[in-house]
């Protein structure tokens, strides 16, 4: 006698597929990190009127720059997204392609940025504004970083018309990194 | 296909398809919100600062969510999920700003606060004063 072995890839009661649940959840504990650390760095912000000098160092065209890298990434995983749901795993897997080249064009720019800034003295110990500089956006990097590997594990099998639905869930993802970054742009580069 | 099939093959009965050109028109808004964020706040006037770069953001971050991560299609729950997690955020906000961007109160003093606040005015002050004498 053989039993077939359960896969869980339905929540009948939620009323989602799996992977997309795990999704939001994970998403939800994304803003909890994100935004505790953006509301920690707005109160010290506000209550440390000495870190707007500091702050006037940072390049606003670095930060603009990789806003526009990362909303045209954004665009190209929406589009791999519906090029997913028409069936065109092909199409979907060059579209994350281009999505990565972004990621990795957004990190060129962030290691070229951080190198000035490094090289004129501005680190991390340097000054509480410094901290939050670093922490922010270095981890924000790091979600770039694990953003781009997931695309590309999921291009890999989109390209041989597999696991479809993973487009969705990985362009969900690269989103919320996108939102993050338009949250930290005014905040690190545009308020001085 | 049935709404049970529908869900096993990764998209909600309710989901619908929107041409290229509908994506592309949301990431051309973005652009230009983008760019009205930039500007705004280099007439520096506090007021425009604050509604282009903060208040565009938050336009900028809904025009994502909605369209892009498709949360205006998704189960209503979801949103209350994320929206219920954001609340707490500011929860923590309301807890703590407080004590954190005020540095005494009636029967405390954040000395240290205090401290680092006068020693970096100093600091930049004495950096502004040589640069002007040079």
């Amino acid at each position: 006698m053989s039993f077939a072995k359960p896969i869980a890839t339905l929540r009948t009661s939620a009323g989602l597929p799996t992977g997309r649940l795990a999704l939001w959840w994970l998403l939800a504990s994304e803003v909890v990190i994100f935004g505790g650390l953006l509301a920690s760095y707005v109160m010290q912000r506000l209550g440390h009127p000495e870190w707007a000098y500091d702050a006037e160092h940072t390049n606003v065209w670095f930060g603009a720059g990789n806003t526009i890298i990362l909303l045209t990434s954004s665009l190209s995983a929406v589009l791999a997204h519906q090029a997913a749901q028409t069936g065109d795993g092909k199409k979907a897997a060059r579209y994350l392609w281009l999505t990565i080249g972004g990621a990795a064009w957004f990190l060129v720019n962030k290691a070229i940025e951080w190198s000035g800034e490094i090289s004129h003295g501005f680190t991390i110990t340097k000054s509480g504004f410094w901290s939050f500089y670093y922490t922010a956006a270095g981890l924000h990097g790091l979600h770039v970083i694990a953003g781009a590997t997931a695309m590309a594990i999921v291009a890999l099998d989109a390209a041989k018309n597999k696991e479809l639905q993973r487009v969705e869930y990985v362009g969900i993802y690269w989103h919320l990194v996108d939102v993050i970054w338009i949250f930290l742009f005014p905040l690190l580069y545009i308020a001085k | 296909m049935s709404t049970h099939a529908a869900i096993e093959h990764g998209h909600a009965a309710d989901e619908h398809i929107h041409p290229p050109s509908f994506y592309v028109k949301i990431w051309g808004i973005l652009t230009v919100l983008f760019a009205i964020s930039v500007a705004g706040p280099m007439l520096g006037i506090k007021l425009v600062t604050i509604l282009t770069a903060f208040g565009i953001a938050i336009v900028k971050a809904y025009l994502v969510c909605a369209h892009f991560m498709h949360l205006n299609i998704q189960k209503r729950w979801v949103v209350y999920l994320e929206l219920g997690v954001l609340a707490m955020v500011l929860l923590f906000w309301f807890g703590v700003a407080p004590d954190v961007m005020q540095h005494q109160g009636q029967n405390w003093e954040n000395v240290a606060a205090k401290q680092a606040v006068e020693r970096g005015m100093a600091a930049h002050g004495a950096a502004a004063a040589e640069h002007g004498a040079k």
